[in-house]
């Protein structure tokens, strides 16, 4: 129990975050997109879109594409789902997806999960 | 030889063949064509082209005269810019050709005092231009009947804007006119005189109207249309004499078949309009010795190509076998053989489909095939209700199986059907009296037509063309095909045929052509827009769940938040619509490859005060951002962070500045030239205007991004008619343009409207701009919108000019409303604590800066540091 609280960074008051929207936050000096889904869910990717390098993924439409819940980058629209950070349009991008956690209230955001681990 | 681009004006000396010369004596519409077709085929590559143009204005729309009335000369106009794009080829209008001599290849040309300006410096300009081509194109001349009076003052013909513009200052003084001759051209002229205001009377010495392409019982039905609209129709006469002094008072009219000294009526007019057939213009073959048609016309060979190789002839003054053809398809045809035949192609003309379809007076009539049941053993069927003025006659082959022509009055919607199955000899169904019977009681028109059939007459388009433009080259609507194929650009007729075939082709390979906005929506944007209105709905949650599936995409919540923006004048940050932004909208700024914004202040019109200049240069200096003007007249500053927008914007909202909405999908800019309070040649003040209107729409959110432009007189400075809506300066007040842009795919706009009122031109482009946020779909520019309407700008005039759809105080109601609700968003968000929430870099950093930008200096600006790339596949 003791690692998992050290790993864990408390970003902000989950209501902070709009319902299909998301912020960025400084997580271990990495930026870190927060988003919350239609179904109050709680995701956290890297916020550098892969495709531009931009900081900017926190900043995109949240939506879904079938069953995925995505969020698509504001610079070249391209979709990540928002479970894996797997990008929907180009089978070899990924972006790093965290663990994340909501403790009364607050959301925290642990470490990079390994490829292919769903929340 | 290095390559410079120009080598083609380069005089070629290293071996090369030489540049040939091609000179085109007259440019009306067939002359435009074969020019046309000449860059579009690579005629050009190889030589050079003059055109010489007779009229003081480049070719146009000469079968749509009667138009000019409401639209003004520009919009005729085949030509708009007057020049071609094509450094290969010069136009020299105001030009007479004198003189062809075909032993030294030279034509002479006079270009008339008025046209190089001092008269007595320059008595009539004499040049000589060499030819190792000649294409004679000047077309034919209005016959006029050798009727005593026939020089009277108030006597007209009908051919060019210059005779229009002449009848319309006649008839500012007169109260009645007579157009003598009742074929197509005479019912044309009697549309003007009676658009002209005057008492109109039609002159025919046939027993009918339209005697070359009518029976007598279509000829009655159009009778009645036309006597329904005022004209008063007198058939089987003849005219004695033009009576008066010097002027016009009447016209003498006698019944055909009748002696001279039988008994005589007078119609009373100030106007009389010739309009009883054309003659070929061949004077110019005839004085250098080629050989005419015994009825006249340049006498040409399957090439068109006269007894002397370097000389052709296209149009309405060639008689290809000894015939001449007074329609502008035949014409085209010819154009496109000559080039064909100079760049040793196969192409041969040996007879044209001379079938017709107009609206004459507002009444569709057509003519096609073997309309008078020639052939022997012919049969005809015929529908006729004279309660709605339709006649319909089919004529088919003995044993039934052909159809061979017809006649349409009333309700011509059938004839791009029929047309094509005249000219395919495809087999008649086993009812065919279904194809004239109306909409509703048949089966329809859908038959299979074969592929070698042409569909488009006047630029020999086949069904194949169309299906091969399809299938092989992308096109999914009309407009798509008529920009390919040019299938239905010409008079239109075919149009609702292409569709037709486009739709055909789609449900046989099981292609559903969807106009669905994206897998959430199965509705296309004009169809959510009138959903959202009808319901109410204000939230993108209602909509989804009652219209469409799943949680939107980057697609379809725009979409939405453009659609309750235009209906609503709520901010577009509210907690309803702030998720649905794209980010552009949703920082109210224009995001960077960086990730950092652009700001653009509104600088209405272009005019700003040196003091607010100041202050956006100390802002910009300030915030250290890379500062640029746009062609937009005004200023973008770059490199803002997301962070630091609320405070640059704080500074520019407390000098007086709002938002530009350079980041919307909505008015951008109404750019000016500075008119005519400075400029000396201005003859309005396109600055006021070009202010009031860019204050009138803007924050307006549209499928598309907006721009307008006013030119304070017709040098077009602003460059108006690049815009989305153009507005031009007119002696008389203003002339509206709609539907040009620039960008990948430029378009011109269009003349929608001419000489209006400033509160005219409000109006309408108040129910403009709001048709088009009604009825467009995401992400469709004006141009494209206009284009893929049934009926193109023909409809937006109707809808916008005429309110058809009687649709015209809801649209300004609309627009009232969102004008009145307009506020600054920028300002807006300032003000608000919840909105201003979002701008910061880290939610639990605020303070720290995002460090992955970085900027480098350049010229002395910032300029972005490419943030390094991950690796693709590795997580960062």
């Amino acid at each position: 129990m003791s690692t998992v609280a050290i790993s864990l960074t408390p970003v902000c008051a989950v209501d902070t975050i709009p319902i299909e929207g998301g912020v960025a936050a400084l997580v271990a000096g990495s930026a870190v997109a927060v988003f919350r889904s239609f179904d109050g869910s709680v995701f956290a990717l890297s916020n550098v879109d892969p495709f531009s390098g931009a900081s900017v993924l926190s900043r995109g439409i949240v939506g879904s594409r079938g069953d995925v819940p995505v969020v698509s980058s504001p610079m070249y629209k391209q979709a990540f789902d928002l479970r894996t950070g797997a990008c929907l349009d180009d089978a070899a991008v990924r972006v790093a997806s965290y663990d994340v956690a909501v403790v009364d209230g607050v959301v925290h955001v642990g470490s990079i999960r390994p490829a292919g681990e769903d929340a | 030889m290095r390559a410079t681009g120009w080598e083609h004006v380069v005089p070629t000396v290293l071996g090369m063949t030489k540049r040939q010369r091609i000179v085109v004596v007259g440019h009306g519409m067939v002359g435009h064509r074969f020019v046309q077709a000449a860059i579009e085929r690579g005629l050009a590559e190889t030589h050079d082209i003059v055109v010489l143009g007779e009229e003081p204005r480049a070719a146009y729309d000469r079968v749509a005269l009667t138009s000019w009335f409401g639209s003004g000369p520009d919009a005729l106009s085949l030509l708009p810019g007057g020049e071609y794009d094509d450094p290969r080829v010069r136009l020299v209008l105001d030009s007479v050709v004198t003189e062809v001599d075909r032993a030294a290849r030279t034509v002479t040309v006079v270009s008339p005092p008025s046209a190089v300006g001092d008269l007595l410096a320059h008595p009539g300009a004499v040049t000589v231009h060499d030819y190792d081509v000649l294409v004679l194109a000047t077309g034919a001349a209005p016959f006029v009947p050798p009727v005593e009076g026939r020089g009277k003052d108030g006597c007209f013909v009908y051919r060019t804007i210059e005779d229009l513009e002449a009848i319309r200052a006649a008839s500012e003084a007169a109260t009645s006119g007579v157009v003598i001759g009742g074929g197509l051209l005479g019912l044309e002229a009697a549309n003007a005189l009676v658009q002209l205001g005057l008492d109109t009377h039609v002159v025919e010495m046939a027993p009918r109207l339209m005697p070359v392409q009518l029976d007598d019982a279509a000829g009655s039905t159009l009778v009645r249309h036309v006597e329904r609209l005022g004209v008063t129709v007198h058939t089987g006469v003849v005219t004695e004499e033009v009576e008066g002094g010097s002027s016009v008072t009447g016209l003498r009219l006698r019944q055909a078949g009748t002696e001279e000294g039988a008994p005589t009526e007078v119609v009373d007019a100030q106007v009389v309009v010739f309009s009883a057939g054309i003659r070929p213009r061949d004077a110019l073959a005839r004085e250098c010795d080629l050989e005419v048609a015994p009825r006249g016309g340049v006498l040409v060979d399957e090439q068109c190509r006269t007894a002397d190789p370097h000389v052709f002839a296209i149009g309405e003054c060639a008689a290809p076998g000894g015939t001449m053809y007074g329609l502008v398809a035949p014409g085209y045809a010819m154009a496109e053989v000559v080039v064909d035949a100079l760049l040793d192609g196969p192409g041969t003309f040996t007879g044209a489909d001379m079938s017709t379809k107009l609206k004459l007076l507002g009444v569709d009539v057509a003519s096609f095939g073997d309309a008078f049941a020639a052939t022997d053993g012919a049969l005809e069927l015929t529908y006729a209700d004279a309660v709605a003025g339709v006649y319909k006659k089919l004529v088919v082959s003995e044993d039934g199986t052909r159809l061979l022509g017809g006649i349409l009055v009333g309700d011509a919607s059938a004839y791009g059907v029929l047309r094509p199955m005249v000219s395919s000899g495809l087999a008649l169904p086993d009812n065919p009296e279904q194809l004239i019977l109306p909409v509703g009681t048949g089966p329809g028109l859908q038959l299979g037509m074969p592929d070698e059939a042409q569909v488009c007459s006047c630029n020999d388009v086949t069904k194949a063309d169309i299906l091969h433009a399809v299938a092989e080259q992308g096109c999914e609507s009309v407009a798509d095909v008529k920009q390919c194929t040019r299938a239905g650009s010409t008079c239109g007729s075919c149009v609702a045929t292409v569709k037709n075939i486009i739709e055909d082709h789609f449900a046989s390979v099981g292609k559903v052509v969807d106009k669905g906005l994206c897998e959430h929506f199965r509705l296309t944007r004009q169809e959510l827009f009138d959903v959202v209105a009808v319901h109410g709905y204000r939230r993108f949650d209602d909509i989804v769940a009652a219209h469409g599936t799943g949680r939107g995409c980057d697609v379809c919540k725009p979409a939405i938040a453009s659609i309750l923006a235009s209906q609503t004048s709520t901010h577009i940050l509210a907690p309803a619509t702030a998720e649905l932004q794209d980010t552009n909208d949703a920082y109210l700024a224009n995001i960077q490859r960086n990730g950092t914004y652009s700001v653009v202040p509104r600088i209405p019109g272009g005019e700003i005060t040196p003091d607010k200049l100041i202050v956006i240069g100390e802002v910009a200096r300030d915030y250290g951002l890379y500062t640029k003007i746009t062609g937009g007249q005004r200023i973008d500053l770059f490199g803002a962070r997301m962070e630091q927008l609320p405070a640059i914007w704080r500074r520019l909202v407390d000098a007086g500045f709002e938002s530009g909405h350079a980041y919307g999908k909505s008015l951008r800019t109404v750019k000016s030239c500075v008119g005519s309070t400075w400029c000396r040649f201005g003859v309005q003040d396109s600055v006021g205007l070009a202010i009031a209107l860019e204050l009138r729409y803007r924050g307006l959110r549209s499928p598309h991004k907006l721009k307008g432009g006013v030119s304070g007189c017709a040098r077009e400075c602003a460059e108006a008619r690049g815009k989305d809506f153009g507005v031009i300066a007119t002696e008389k007040g203003w002339n509206l343009y709609v539907g040009g842009n620039g960008g990948a795919t430029p378009a011109h706009a269009r003349l929608l409207a001419g000489d209006l009122s400033t509160a005219d031109l409000v109006s309408y482009l108040d129910r403009f701009l709001m048709y088009y946020v009604r009825t467009a779909d995401r992400l469709q520019r004006t141009s494209t919108w206009i284009e893929q309407l049934d009926g193109g700008l023909d409809r937006v005039r109707e809808v916008v000019v005429d309110d058809s759809l009687g649709l015209g105080a809801e649209l300004e109601a609309e627009m009232a409303r969102h004008v009145g609700g307009y506020e600054d968003e920028w300002r807006a968000t300032l003000e608000d604590p919840a909105k201003l929430a979002r701008f910061v870099s880290f939610v639990n950093a605020p303070d720290t800066p995002d460090p992955s930008i970085a900027f480098t200096t350049e010229r002395e600006q910032i300029q972005p540091i490419a943030p390094a790339l991950i690796p693709v596949g590795a997580p960062a």
